[in-house]
Parts: C-alpha cells; sequence; structure tokens
C-alpha cells in the first residue's frame, strides 16, 4: 500500500448478538481504494454476518460502517447501495422466472418512473458484459442458466449500479478451477477501474492468489491481519483455525466386496438440473467413496436413487446380489442405508418436532417403536435419549423442538439415528456443509470409524478439499456423467477441473460393474 | 420490524397475548353495539346471560356447539397435515344428506341397526365428497382451498336440486323440504326431558379418539409430520399422498357427522337452511383451539355462546344479530396474531 | 339448434361482457396481490363491502364516481387489514383471508342492518346507465355488444392495459413481479418487500371493492345479501387459468361470463326446461373446477406466493 491510498471502507469495532451467541466481536476492517481485502475464516466464525451488517441488511449492536469517509445508516440496504456498495451473495439473489435484464434493472430507477428504458440498459448491460467479460444474454431467464452464468448476472448487478466497493461471499464455492480463473481475472479488471474487493473465503490458495491483504476471523473475532506477500498458507491456516483440532488421520483403506452397486443408471432432467446419465458405480465395504463436482450437476438424482426417493428409468440398482425391484425411502433404510442428507432443516428434520419425534422419523413404524400403529413413546424416548448421550447431542432434554439446536447439534442427532441401526451403506451427502470446524471433525470422525468396521460409504461434497481427504476412491461427476475413478492423491487440480467441466472423460468405459 | 422466535418464552409471554386478543374482541363489540345504540357495558353480560345463564340457555349452547365441534374438528384435522379443505359445508350436507335417504325408512333394516348404519354412511359420503378435491391435489395439483370453497356452492345447489325434486316432501306444502326421518333414526336424548341429544357426547366422544389418533396412532404422527414439514416427511419415507387422503377421507367423515347429528338430533329433516356455516364456522373454531382435538371442545362452546347469546341480546337491546359475527372474525383475526405473538418478538433492525 | 341462434345477438354478448365486468375487477385485484406473492381469500368479503360502501354512499347522496372511490377506499382499508397480518406479521394467509371476508361480510351486513333498520326492500339508486360510443356503437353486432355498456365496464377493460403495462413496463411493475418471485431479490437491491406487498394488496383489495360496487351501482341498483354469492372465489380461479397474466385473465373472464350469459338463456328455452335450474347455476363452479385442473400443469405460479417473508431470518 503506498502512503497516499485513499479509504475507500472501513468498520469500527462492530459487534453483532444473536440472542446468545455473539456473531461479531468489536471487528474492525478497512479497504482502500483499488485494493482487494480477503476476509478469512471457517464456517461461523461471522465473516457473513459481517458483511450483511455492511450492507445493511442487519443492524449492528454497536460500531459504525464508513463509506468514503460517511458514516451509513444503519439498516438501510438502499443507503449502501447509493454509497457504492454492491454484494454478490452466496446464495444468489435471483428471481429465476424473471430475464436477466429484469434482474440486472429492479430497483435501479425510482419506483414512480414511467419506463423501464428497456433499450438503453440494454446496450449499458452488453457494454459492461463486453468489458468485464461477463458473457450473458440479457432477455434469458435466470432460471435457464447455469450456477457461473447466474454469477456473472450477480456481479452485472452491482457492476450496472457502478458500485465502488464489490463484497463477493464465498464466490468460488460453485465453480469450477478454470471458472474461478475466469472469475479472478473479471475481478482484476474491476480493480483496474478503480474498484474495492472485499472477498470473502476459506480457501486458502484462492486467497493468496487474488488479495492484497488477509483478514482473518474466528469465533466472530479479529485473529489477525496480514498483506499476503508477508505470509504463506500455513501462517494463514493457524490464524484461520487456532490452536484447535486438526483432521482426523486416514488411515489405507482395505475394500471388501461392493455393497450396493449402481448399473448404467439413467435418471430423468428434473428443468435445467441433470439426471445421471448411465452412470455406475459401486460402493464397497470398509471404503469411503467421494462425488466431487459443480453443484447441480446430477448429485442430487445420485443421493436421491441411492437414498431411495428415485427410481431410475433405466439400469439396474444392486443392493449386495440383488437387483432391487421396488425402491422406496423406507425399503432403503430397512436394506440397511444410512441417509445423511444434504439439508438438514428442509428435509433432515422437522423443525416444530422434539427430539423424540425427529429420532424415530425413518423407523416409526418399525417394532422398535410402534406395534400395531400404537406408537411406543417410552422406547422411542430412550432411543433418542441414547442417541444424546452417545453422540453428545447438547440439548435441554429430549422434549425440546429440534429448531431450538445448533446446526452441529442437529446433525449429530441425524448421525445417532442413522448409525444406530448399524447401517452397512451410508450416504453422506453435504454432511459438514455450514458446520463449525469441532463438528465438522466429529462428523469425519464418524464417517471414519464407520469405514473401518466395514460399512461403504458415498460422500457426496462441494467442497473438493473436503474430499480429497477423506474419500479412498474419487469420481468426479458433470452434467450427470459419471467420471472414471481415481484414487487419493492421483490427480492434479488442474485435471479434476476439466473434469468438473464435463471435459476430458468419456461415460461409456464400463469399469465399476 | 423483524420478527425474532423467543426460545423459552415465559409465561406472561404465553398468556398475555391472547388475553389482550380477547379483551380487544369485546371491547370492539361493545363498541359497535354502542353505535347501534345499546348501552355498551350491558352488551357483554346479555351475551353471558344468554348463553349460559339458564338450564334453558346451557341447552341451547350446548346443542349449537354439537355441529360445531364435528366442523371444527373436521377442519383440525385437515389443517394439521397442512391440507386445507374449506369445504366442510358441503360435507356436512352429504352426512345430512345420507342420513335422510336412509332415515326416510325406504328400507327395512331392524331398528338396533339403523343408527349404526346411518352414521357409518354418512361419515363414507362426507369422506367421498372430499375424496375429489384430495384427488385433485395430489393427480393435478389444483390447490384444495378453491376446489373445496366451489364445491360448497355445488353441492348445496345440488342439495336444492334434490330437494326440489326426488326428496321433496309431498306433506311439505311445497316448501323444498326432505320427509321426516323415522324414529328408529332419531338420537335419543341424554336426559330424559332435556333437550340435549347424544349427538353432543358423539361429538365429545369424536374428539377423543382425534386426540388419541394425533397422539399415538402412527397416522396421527405421519399427519403432522406431513403438515410440519412436506419434504422432510417424504425423506424420512411417510407416504405423503397416502396421508393426504386419509387425512381427507378423516376430515370429510368427521364434518358429515355435524350433518347427520343435526338431522337425526335435532331436525329431524333435510332443509337448505339447516347449517348456517357450521362449516366456515368450524374454521374458527378449530384456529380458537389451535387446532387441538379437545380444545376443539372448549372452543366450540365459547363460539356457540356467542351465537346464542348475541341472539338473545340482539332481542333484548335491538342490536344486529351480525355482531356475533363480526365477533367471531375478530377474535380469529386477534388470536392467530396473539398466538404468534406468544412464539416471536418483533425487533427494530 | 336455439343455443347456435343464441351466440349470434348482440343482446347475448352485451350480457356477456356486463356480466364479466365485476369479474375483470376483481380477477385483477387478485392477480396483482398475487404477483406480489399474497393470497387474498379476503375477496368474497371484500366485495360485498365494496357493493354495500358504493351503493351506500351513493344512496346517502353522493355523486356515482364518488361512490366507486367510497367503494374504493373501503376495500383499501380492509386490504391493509389483511397485508398488516400477512406481511409484516407473516401469519397464515389462507385463515386471515377468510377472518377478512368474514369480518367484511357480517360488518356490512351489520352497517346495512344499522343504516337501513325498519326496510323490507333496499331502496333503488340512480345507478350508471349504458353509454353509446358514437360510431364504434353502430358497428353491428359489435357496436351493441361491446360499446353500449356503462362508463364501469369500459373502465374495467381500460384497467386490463393499464395493469399490463404497469407489470410489464414500469420499475414499479417489476418490483411487484420480482416480489412474487423472490423477496430476497427485492432486498438486495434495496427495496421495501414489506411496502411492496403491502401496497400491492391494498390495490387489488381496492379492485375488489370496485368489483362489489359493479353489482350494485351498475348491473342492479340495489344491494341484497348473498348478492356476491362464490364470485370472489370464482375469480381467484379465474387468476390461475389466465396464468397470471391480465390479458389471459380478461378472456377468461369474457368466456366464463359468456358461459353464464348462456346458461341464463338456455333455461328459458325448451331444453332448459327439462333441466332443473340448479344444474345451470352449478355450471360457473363447476365450469372453475375445470379451468384449474386444465391449468394446473402449465400454470406459471409465481415462486414465492404463499410465502411470507421475514428479513434477517436465520
Amino acid at each position: 500500500m503506498s502512503k497516499d491510498a485513499v479509504e475507500a471502507l472501513s468498520l469500527n469495532a462492530i459487534t453483532k448478538r444473536f440472542g446468545e451467541l455473539t456473531a461479531n466481536d468489536a471487528v474492525s476492517l478497512a479497504v482502500n481504494v483499488g485494493e482487494v481485502v480477503a476476509l478469512l475464516g471457517e464456517n461461523g466464525a461471522g465473516k457473513t454476518t459481517l458483511m450483511n451488517i455492511l450492507f445493511g441488511q442487519y443492524t449492528a449492536d454497536s460500531g459504525t460502517v464508513r463509506v468514503f469517509g460517511d458514516t451509513l445508516p444503519s439498516g438501510n440496504s438502499r443507503a449502501a447501495l447509493d454509497a457504492g456498495v454492491g454484494m454478490v451473495h452466496q446464495h444468489f439473489t435471483l428471481a429465476d422466472n424473471l430475464t436477466v435484464q429484469e434482474n440486472i434493472t429492479l430497483g435501479v430507477h425510482s419506483l414512480l418512473k414511467p419506463s423501464l428504458g428497456r433499450a438503453a440498459a440494454k446496450t449499458r448491460i452488453a457494454a459492461l458484459s463486453k468489458k468485464f467479460h461477463l458473457a450473458v444474454s440479457p432477455d434469458a431467464r435466470v432460471g435457464t442458466l447455469s450456477v457461473g452464468e447466474r454469477q456473472r448476472v450477480e456481479i452485472l448487478k452491482a457492476l450496472y449500479r457502478d458500485v465502488r466497493i464489490l463484497i463477493l461471499d464465498e464466490p468460488t464455492a460453485v465453480l469450477t478451477p478454470q471458472e474461478t480463473d475466469d472469475l479472478f481475472a473479471t475481478l482484476r479488471l474491476a480493480i483496474a477501474e478503480g474498484l474495492s474487493i472485499i472477498f470473502i473465503s476459506h480457501k486458502l490458495h484462492e486467497v493468496m492468489a487474488i488479495a492484497d491483504r488477509v483478514v482473518v476471523l474466528r469465533h466472530g473475532k479479529m485473529a489477525g491481519g496480514v498483506n499476503t506477500k508477508d505470509t504463506d498458507k500455513n501462517a494463514l491456516a493457524e490464524m484461520m483455525m487456532g490452536t484447535e483440532a486438526t483432521p482426523p488421520e486416514v488411515s489405507p483403506a482395505k475394500p471388501d466386496a461392493p455393497l450396493l452397486a449402481f448399473r448404467n443408471v439413467t435418471t430423468a432432467d428434473v428443468g435445467s438440473v441433470p439426471g445421471l446419465k448411465s452412470v455406475s458405480l459401486a460402493l464397497k465395504g470398509g471404503q469411503i467413496v467421494g462425488l466431487a463436482g459443480v453443484s447441480g450437476n446430477g448429485q442430487a438424482a445420485m443421493a436421491d436413487v441411492v437414498g431411495g426417493l428415485l427410481n431410475p428409468n433405466e439400469g439396474q440398482v444392486i443392493l449386495g446380489s440383488e437387483t432391487v425391484q421396488k425402491w422406496t425411502p423406507r425399503i432403503a433404510v430397512q436394506s440397511g442405508i444410512a441417509r445423511i442428507p444434504e439439508d438438514r432443516h428442509k428435509t433432515g428434520t422437522i423443525a416444530d418436532f422434539d427430539l423424540v419425534e425427529n429420532a424415530i422419523l425413518e423407523r416409526y413404524k418399525s417394532p422398535a417403536f410402534s406395534n400395531g400403529g400404537w406408537l411406543n413413546w417410552r422406547k422411542s424416548r430412550a432411543f433418542a435419549d441414547g442417541i444424546i448421550d452417545k453422540y453428545d447431542v447438547r440439548c435441554p432434554g429430549s422434549e425440546t423442538p429440534i429448531r431450538l439446536l445448533s446446526g452441529g447439534n442437529m446433525q449429530k442427532l441425524i448421525l445417532g439415528r442413522v448409525l444406530e441401526a448399524d447401517p452397512q451403506i451410508i450416504l453422506a451427502n453435504q454432511p459438514v456443509r455450514g458446520l463449525d470446524i469441532g463438528a465438522v471433525n466429529y462428523v469425519h470422525s464418524q464417517l471414519l470409524a464407520a469405514r473401518a468396521r466395514g460399512a461403504a460409504v458415498l460422500l457426496i461434497s462441494e467442497d473438493l478439499d473436503e474430499v480429497m481427504a477423506l474419500s479412498d476412491v474419487i469420481h468426479v461427476i458433470a452434467d450427470g456423467r459419471l467420471s472414471p475413478e481415481f484414487r487419493r492423491g492421483e490427480m492434479t487440480p488442474a485435471q479434476l477441473g476439466l473434469w468438473m467441466a464435463g471435459q476430458g472423460f468419456e461415460t461409456d468405459i464400463a469399469y465399476a460393474s | 420490524m423483524r420478527l425474532e422466535p423467543i426460545k423459552n418464552p415465559t409465561l406472561v409471554r404465553k398468556l398475555v397475548p391472547p388475553a389482550i386478543a380477547l379483551i380487544s374482541t369485546v371491547v370492539i363489540a361493545s363498541f359497535l353495539a354502542m353505535v347501534a345504540g345499546a348501552n355498551p357495558f350491558s352488551v357483554i353480560g346479555l351475551i353471558l346471560k344468554g348463553s349460559f345463564g339458564s338450564q334453558f340457555a346451557i341447552l341451547e349452547t350446548l346443542n349449537r356447539a354439537t355441529p360445531l365441534i364435528f366442523t371444527g374438528l373436521a377442519v383440525a384435522v385437515a389443517f394439521r397435515a397442512k391440507f386445507w379443505n374449506i369445504g366442510a359445508e358441503a360435507q356436512l350436507y352429504a352426512g345430512a344428506l345420507m342420513t335422510v335417504l336412509l332415515g326416510t325408512g325406504v328400507f327395512p333394516w331392524p331398528s338396533f341397526a339403523i343408527l349404526p348404519l346411518i352414521i357409518v354412511a354418512s361419515i363414507l359420503a362426507g369422506a367421498v365428497v372430499l375424496l375429489v378435491p384430495a384427488l385433485l391435489k395430489i393427480r393435478f395439483g389444483v390447490d384444495e382451498v378453491v376446489t373445496t370453497l366451489l364445491f360448497n356452492f355445488i353441492f348445496l345447489l345440488f342439495i336444492s336440486m334434490l330437494l326440489e325434486g326426488v326428496l321433496k316432501d309431498p306433506m311439505g306444502m311445497g316448501w323444498p323440504k326432505s320427509a321426516r326421518i323415522i324414529p328408529e333414526a332419531k338420537l335419543p336424548r341424554i336426559v330424559d326431558g332435556l333437550r340435549l341429544h347424544w349427538g353432543f357426547g358423539l361429538a365429545v366422544f369424536s374428539a377423543i379418539c382425534i386426540w388419541i389418533i394425533q397422539n399415538r396412532r402412527t397416522l396421527g404422527y405421519e399427519m403432522r409430520a406431513v403438515g410440519l414439514n412436506r419434504d422432510a416427511a417424504a425423506f424420512a419415507g411417510i407416504p405423503v399422498n397416502v396421508v393426504i387422503v386419509k387425512t381427507a377421507l378423516l376430515s370429510g367423515g368427521l364434518a358429515a357427522l355435524a350433518g347427520f347429528s343435526e338431522v337425526a338430533g335435532l331436525k329431524g329433516s333435510l332443509t337448505l337452511d339447516l347449517s348456517p356455516g357450521f362449516g366456515y364456522t368450524g374454521i374458527i373454531v378449530a384456529m380458537l383451539a389451535l387446532l387441538n382435538p379437545l380444545g376443539v371442545i372448549v372452543a366450540a362452546l365459547f363460539v356457540a355462546g356467542i351465537f346464542v347469546g348475541a341472539d338473545s341480546m340482539s332481542r333484548a337491546a335491538d342490536v344486529p344479530t351480525y355482531l356475533a359475527d363480526i365477533m367471531l372474525a375478530t377474535a380469529l383475526l386477534l388470536m392467530v396474531l396473539a398466538i404468534m405473538l406468544t412464539r416471536f418478538r418483533v425487533v427494530r433492525d | 339448434m336455439e343455443i347456435i341462434d343464441i351466440l349470434f345477438t348482440a343482446s347475448f354478448w352485451a350480457a356477456a361482457i356486463r356480466i364479466s365486468s365485476p369479474l375483470i375487477f376483481a380477477t385483477l385485484g387478485e392477480l396483482i396481490c398475487e404477483r406480489a406473492g399474497v393470497l387474498n381469500l379476503g375477496i368474497e368479503g371484500i366485495m360485498v363491502a365494496g357493493a354495500f360502501a358504493g351503493w351506500m354512499a351513493v344512496y346517502s347522496g353522493t355523486g356515482l364516481w364518488a361512490g366507486v372511490c367510497v367503494a374504493m377506499l373501503v376495500g383499501m382499508l380492509f386490504g391493509l387489514l389483511h397485508s398488516t397480518l400477512t406481511v409484516p406479521f407473516g401469519l397464515s394467509q389462507h385463515v386471515v383471508g377468510l377472518g377478512v371476508t368474514l369480518l367484511a361480510t357480517s360488518s356490512t351486513y351489520y352497517a346495512y342492518r344499522l343504516a337501513l333498520p325498519e326496510v323490507t326492500s333496499p331502496p333503488k339508486i340512480e345507478a350508471f346507465q349504458p353509454y353509446e360510443i358514437p360510431i364504434l356503437s353502430d358497428i353491428p353486432l359489435l357496436g351493441p355488444a361491446l360499446f353500449s355498456q356503462t362508463p364501469l365496464t369500459y373502465l374495467a377493460f381500460i384497467l386490463v392495459a393499464v395493469v399490463g403495462v404497469v407489470l410489464y413496463r414500469t420499475p414499479l411493475g417489476l418490483a411487484v413481479r420480482a416480489a412474487g418471485e423472490n423477496p430476497a431479490t427485492v432486498v438486495a437491491q434495496g427495496l421495501s418487500v414489506t411496502a411492496i406487498r403491502m401496497g400491492s394488496v391494498m390495490v387489488g383489495s381496492g379492485l375488489m371493492a370496485v368489483g362489489g360496487a359493479f353489482l350494485t351501482m351498475s348491473a342492479f341498483d340495489s344491494f341484497f345479501f348473498e348478492m356476491v354469492n362464490g364470485r370472489g372465489w370464482i375469480c381467484i380461479a379465474l387468476v390461475v387459468f389466465g396464468t397470471w397474466r391480465p390479458g389471459k385473465a380478461l378472456l377468461g373472464a369474457v368466456l366464463f361470463a359468456a358461459f353464464d350469459a348462456l346458461q341464463i338463456r338456455v333455461q328459458q328455452t325448451s331444453l332448459g326446461t327439462h333441466i332443473p335450474y340448479q344444474i345451470f347455476l352449478m355450471m360457473p363452479f363447476i365450469l372453475s373446477i375445470f379451468a384449474l385442473i386444465l391449468m394446473s400443469r402449465r400454470a406459471e405460479v409465481p415462486a414465492a406466493l404463499m410465502v411470507p417473508f421475514n428479513k434477517g431470518e436465520r
């Protein structure tokens, strides 16, 4: 930084509490014009909360936000936008049924203006697309776009408003490595135009690649700030994680016979999301199979077929040595498949049910919990209490509604619910998404323990690092097609990236039957 | 402003908003009565006196509560599974129709079997009427709110057609009215000489059964799971569509019992004014009861009390009886707001 | 054969257009609410309240257009009540809607009884008279059908165009549509979902009330109980039938009204005397259900319809 750097933005001693949780504890941060500052931290460290305060979506309990020297009124997104702050949210804020242009121009004009000025808007969007290498058709409906294209729309939304400060919240989480490179190229063009960027991430190599300066958050507190040229990945990792638990050690695998196999399984596409395209795959005992890929490439179909929610249009699901005929969630559970769902709030649990009712959700019909249609609440409660003990679920008691639990404790209940039946096959779909580091390590150790006792695990994750760390065998899924397998450590990220983009492998290689 | 869930609501937090809702309802009603020229401070007293002030009044209230318990249960069961049955009115008439069809003595049943048969047939009739919207919802994704509402009109016209056609009582002096049911098809009185029939007993019994189903049976567990989170229920392996159909059958059957009990217990025949909107009022009853089956009994008594009391108040103070409906609508709206405020806190952001 | 003949009379089409007018107002109103993401089941009661308020205002001595404004204001008040409960407080749109219908209906009847305590048959007012548009009304068949209507009917048709243009061609309309598709989008662009949704429900409810007022001030000249008689619920079906687009909703309303006009005429033919009149009265409702089934698979429901939005939810 040169001495005459102009300060674009400063956050001063921001504190925000949600009930008993302090999400931000006196956090301060400053960004200069033309500078990229990375905000680094684990899930739950408070990065997103801090940015939502800056962007006026939350009101801070104390502290101030200043943009180009002026203090922003709190809790007012409009003021933040008018001051030149733009934000690309991790979960895109786009309306699927509207066109790209409509999404970009929403709220730009006064609501009392009699016309949308479509022609002028279109010209301007085309110019911005060209200048920043953000190719996207203005008349396309957002619902038909790929994830990468949607992100371009989000960035265009901000650029269209002439933002001076751009916040990107985990922008690479949904991108292939190549798309990430394209994004970085766009960001460099923006910096050359004099924009300032706050780049939120937990990926160290990306932070090192794009940022001038790194600010690390840990448990809502500032853990430090350094210039990237004065540091390295290891130092950043230590700052980010502190001295907390290290990831579990993985011993070499001793794979058994296949417990569950797909043979040329094909499922229907759902809208623009592809189904499986002639997928063959074997899950063997004592082995973790990792499924890597950009979200929306067929992972959901894969999880649904394994979990019994979806029947293949073509091909067979083979359980042990039997080809499956009728396939429902209940039969899947009875066949010894443990299912850890992608979204524990939407599909994993019922928020207003207590822990007992949630614990028996998959097996309330089994003789263990009901008889002749009469539920046995005594046994059910004992089951839930057992899980609470064994899996260390922190809660006021088994009759608490599960919505009052933290994400980690909710996930522990789900783990207990599915693992208590000693399943031979485990489907773990994004098992650690949104959990703090302690809970992440706990979940991973449970998966490894299951592997050690001979279970077959299918790990579906968008986090490449997680897949690489845990899996014995990795496949990439792209546009519903499954790549050949490769073993831990056999592949470079560049090749992986190509595969994730759907290039470089043929599907009709029969290798896993 | 923003709503923030309260983790451990205090007793005050649980009781004060509903209390304020009730008091506000009374204040609004008193004010409206004053507009009509009555003494605002006497209105509530008159309503209470008219509904619970004498043996006659109490019996009248219990009789009025009987169909409301049935329709309230029908709505409570359906809403619990987030199946929006707004068509209890049509199902009620289906039950009444079946009661008249079987109860006018056209068929030679042994007398002890008549009532059970009519009850079962009525339940089936109501269940079938609600099955249609349920299947339209499952098969075509048609919103059941609109279909059940439209069915109310269709079914009432259908009844009107029958009453002016094949079912018309030749002795009815031209009125669109069915013949009277035979004595064996009538519900007996609970106590001789008191104008209260066993329909009330059946209603209370039904409420207890529904409570048991909801809290002790797997079906009730499934219905609650489907109502609270359809995706999670489906993921866990609960057959969501089957549960919705079962819910519809149960709900329709309960509403039909209201029609049965009105014909077999009170009126003895079917007319077009058999129900002054019991089906719609059932929604208020169910909501005031927070969808709890046992609460439905209490809520039905409360609602019936307002109706009966308002009738007598209206005569005494010359205030239009529509005040009762206004009170109920106000109570409903304020109560759903109050219940929400027991669980959420309004915060500035 | 008689039925075919009916289809070629101007009076039949004039009746169809007249019958469609209240449906057009109310359907547009509901469409605006739903486009912003709020299902308004208060429609039936708000139409009753509008019918009474407009008529009562004129009966008390205001002009006809002032009466329309009074109806609109009353509708907007109920819309304010509905949207306060459903938008910032996020209460169940089903329950609140039905509650508003009950409240609007019962308070209308209460007010009617208070205002006219003694009457057995309600008094009449000097209602809107047909206005023949010069030249256009001379076109054969089309002229008497389309251009010899009351001013309120012309207003209904003009409003379809206005609502269409506002929804699709202005920043305001874009904001309304976005609020019904994904409220988070609206917030991220610095607009208030609460304000947009509440405003839409109020305007929509105002239109519903004008639809009701059409009945007492244009179609008839007096107020009766039960006069709305399920028209509100039919309008909800018409919104679905029109796939949430003003133009298609207009088409649906006219088709529907033509059918209604037809059944009234068929009742008086030799065929009609053999069929109970209730069958004819059922037709609009049965037709609505069929319309719902027909459109169910291709309907483009606003994605956030009936989804309350609580800012900063986590």
